[in-house]
């Protein structure tokens, strides 16, 4: 592809059937209506939820919800028939080789992939009952927020960072001090209150205007943590969020993740099983593309239902 | 105090770490590409070292400072104040119009660039004009400037014929000069941001439009700061717009009483048109004032140049993401 011409080009599959085979569905991965036909294709945005499918509670506190999902780039499915529920107070860890779809899968969710130019999808992905194709795009982003795999402040203050996620999209700057004192003084509560929460605001207090790339990549991370959580999430999305990290940090930002679970629902994925086993409290694994098995992160590692399961987390292959 | 333990000799590894052992065909190209190498440093060299020996010998304070004068005796025809100042005024002009306009076509060309047809459409039109010569845009500009409708760039004779000469109309010729590698540096260093510092703020819910102007465009501005540089530096040196589209006075000469308008619709002359006059081959007969004026330009190209390379290291350094 042409890497000076990127932009994003929408394409909802409607009329491609899948070609694949179903799934290695097991009895835990099929949680809602496990259709095996190929899906139908989501409401279109324009209704904005007048038809937007309601999934059965399955728990109280259940804020997203898959189904039949099936996501590709181009004529290549790379996620295939996937059921999963996304829930807050917990955390779930999607685990696989690479090459799963885990990450496809994670940036499916608010709707990240749609800037890959051919990316396809068919299925159901909801936000507390609501189809997030009928969401305004940046508003589903606001309410799902990610972080990446490489620390990417953006060139700007450790405030500004923070302060950038909570401009309005769309709304002039007028951020500067002076411009209107009570307003700066509120957006500076909140920018303090997302650093304490992402457990940065200590180590930088006396420098919020230093540029943010000045930071170790452990503050870094957990500066773009903070960013994810400025605007109040309702899922938080961490796509190997320690990968570039040495293991200091990431302890840091593992019992960070941990802390967050209570108030917003974490999806993080991995490639590090002791990762996984040590923040996650539900389990998807995941292999080329299929869910195999879900389930509470003990069954996962303890005594996986699956063969296949068991040799990815023996480590026979990976 | 004890002993400083001390490092073992270091070992010398066999290996091909000698010229000498390398295949004969080899050698020599390492010859050719060092003699090569050596020779452009001989001939950079000489050309900074002769233009300073013999500008300087006929540089004098006092020329920098005094309006050149019509006069056959060299020490009557002044020094080349109103050059120096058309060369500034001109750059301005120039670097003014062409920066917008190639920050926009990189920043569309980079972030943007749909529908395709028409992004690969402005891209090879900026590929065209980075390579027509300057003195076929200076003619395209008399043939194009000289039409009634653009009258109001520069002056009207009485018999109703527009004059087409004008530090505007030249500026925008030089505009042209300076858009190339303005659009270049925008698209090389958007291209330099990782894209997912992009998908970060498209994941906070921010707009491209947001992105690019809060975050990909401060963090591109060393990249995009030298392209302009060096632009200028272009706008600097070039004689052939200067000669055919500022007029050739050697003095500013303003065109009607508006302060600021006057000038600029006004005609005049730049340091690379008055060495032009001045040399052997111009109607000035005055070498010496050639090399004085072909050392301050020389000096203010270096320096532009400097500043271009100063703004590009520092762009390795500000903004670095960890890979």
């Amino acid at each position: 592809m042409d890497p000076l011409m990127p932009p994003p080009a929408r394409r909802i599959a409607v009329d491609r059937h899948p070609t694949v085979v179903a799934p290695a569905g097991g009895a835990a991965a099929t949680l809602g209506p496990a259709a095996l036909t190929p899906p139908v294709p989501p409401p279109p945005a324009s209704q904005n939820g007048s038809a937007v499918h309601r999934a059965p509670s399955a728990h109280v506190a259940e804020r997203m919800r898959l189904e039949s999902l099936w996501l590709g780039y181009g004529e290549r499915w790379v996620v295939r028939d996937v059921n999963l529920p996304v829930r807050q107070g917990e955390v779930l860890a999607l685990i696989g080789a690479s090459g799963s779809g885990k990450t496809t899968l994670l940036r499916s969710l608010n709707r990240l992939t749609e800037i890959t130019p051919g990316a396809t999808r068919a299925g159901y992905v909801t936000l507390d009952g609501e189809e997030v194709m009928g969401i305004e795009v940046t508003q589903l982003r606001r309410r799902i927020s990610m972080v990446f795999q490489q620390p990417n402040p953006f060139p700007m203050s450790i405030f500004e960072n923070v302060a950038y996620a909570l401009r309005e999209p769309g709304a002039r700057p007028g951020l500067r001090p002076g411009r209107s004192s009570r307003r700066r003084s509120e957006l500076s509560d909140q920018v303090v209150g997302a650093l304490q929460r992402a457990g940065l605001y200590e180590e930088v207090a006396d420098e919020l205007d230093r540029p943010a790339l000045r930071l170790s990549g452990g503050q870094q991370q957990r500066l773009c943590i903070a960013r994810a959580l400025a605007v109040k999430p309702e899922v938080l999305l961490l796509d190997e969020p320690c990968s570039a990290l040495d293991p200091i940090s990431t302890a840091t930002i593992e019992e960070l993740i941990v802390g967050l679970r209570e108030t917003v629902a974490v999806v993080i994925v991995t490639h590090n099983l002791q990762q996984a086993r040590r923040v996650a409290d539900h389990v998807a694994f995941m292999h080329l593309g299929e869910l195999v098995e879900y389930g509470p992160s003990n069954q996962i590692f303890e005594a996986p239902k699956h063969q296949r399961t068991h040799d990815y987390v023996a480590g026979v292959f990976g | 105090m004890a002993s400083v333990a001390q490092p073992p000799t270091p070992i010398a590894g066999k290996g091909r770490d000698s010229v000498r052992s390398w295949p004969l065909g080899d050698q020599i190209a390492y010859g050719v590409s060092w003699g090569t190498g050596l020779l452009l440093c001989v001939i950079a060299g000489a050309i900074v070292l002769f233009m300073l020996f013999k500008g300087l010998s006929y540089l004098r304070l006092s020329l920098l400072f005094s309006s050149p004068s019509p006069s056959l005796d060299q020490s009557q025809s002044g020094g080349f104040l109103d050059p120096i100042e058309g060369t500034l005024l001109l750059t301005t002009i120039g670097t003014l119009i062409a920066a917008p306009i190639g920050i926009s076509i990189g920043s569309w060309l980079s972030e943007h660039a749909r529908p395709r047809w028409l992004a690969r459409m402005v891209e090879s039109g900026v590929e065209m004009i980075a390579g027509v010569p300057s003195i076929v845009l200076a003619i395209f500009a008399i043939l194009v400037f000289s039409k009634p409708v653009f009258a109001f760039l520069s002056e009207t004779s009485s018999g109703g014929s527009v004059f087409a000469r004008s530090f505007i109309n030249a500026g925008l010729m030089m505009s042209l000069i300076a858009l190339p590698l303005i659009v270049g540096a925008t698209r090389e260093a958007l291209n330099q941001v990782p894209a997912h510092v992009r998908e970060a703020s498209y994941a906070l819910g921010h707009t491209k439009a947001t992105t690019l102007r809060r975050v990909l465009l401060p963090a591109s501005r060393p990249g995009i700061a030298t392209g302009i540089v060096l632009g200028m530096g272009r706008i600097i040196g070039d004689t052939a717009i200067v000669l055919i589209v500022l007029g050739q006075t050697a003095r500013l000469e303003p065109a009607g009483g508006t302060p600021v308008l006057s000038l600029l619709r006004g005609t005049g002359s730049t340091l690379t048109s008055y060495v032009y006059e001045n040399s052997p081959a111009g109607e000035g007969h005055a070498p010496q004032k050639a090399y004085a004026a072909a050392f301050v330009l020389l000096m203010m190209v270096l320096a532009i140049n400097a500043i271009a390379m100063r703004l590009s290291r520092g762009a390795g350094e500000a903004v670095q993401w960890i890979r």
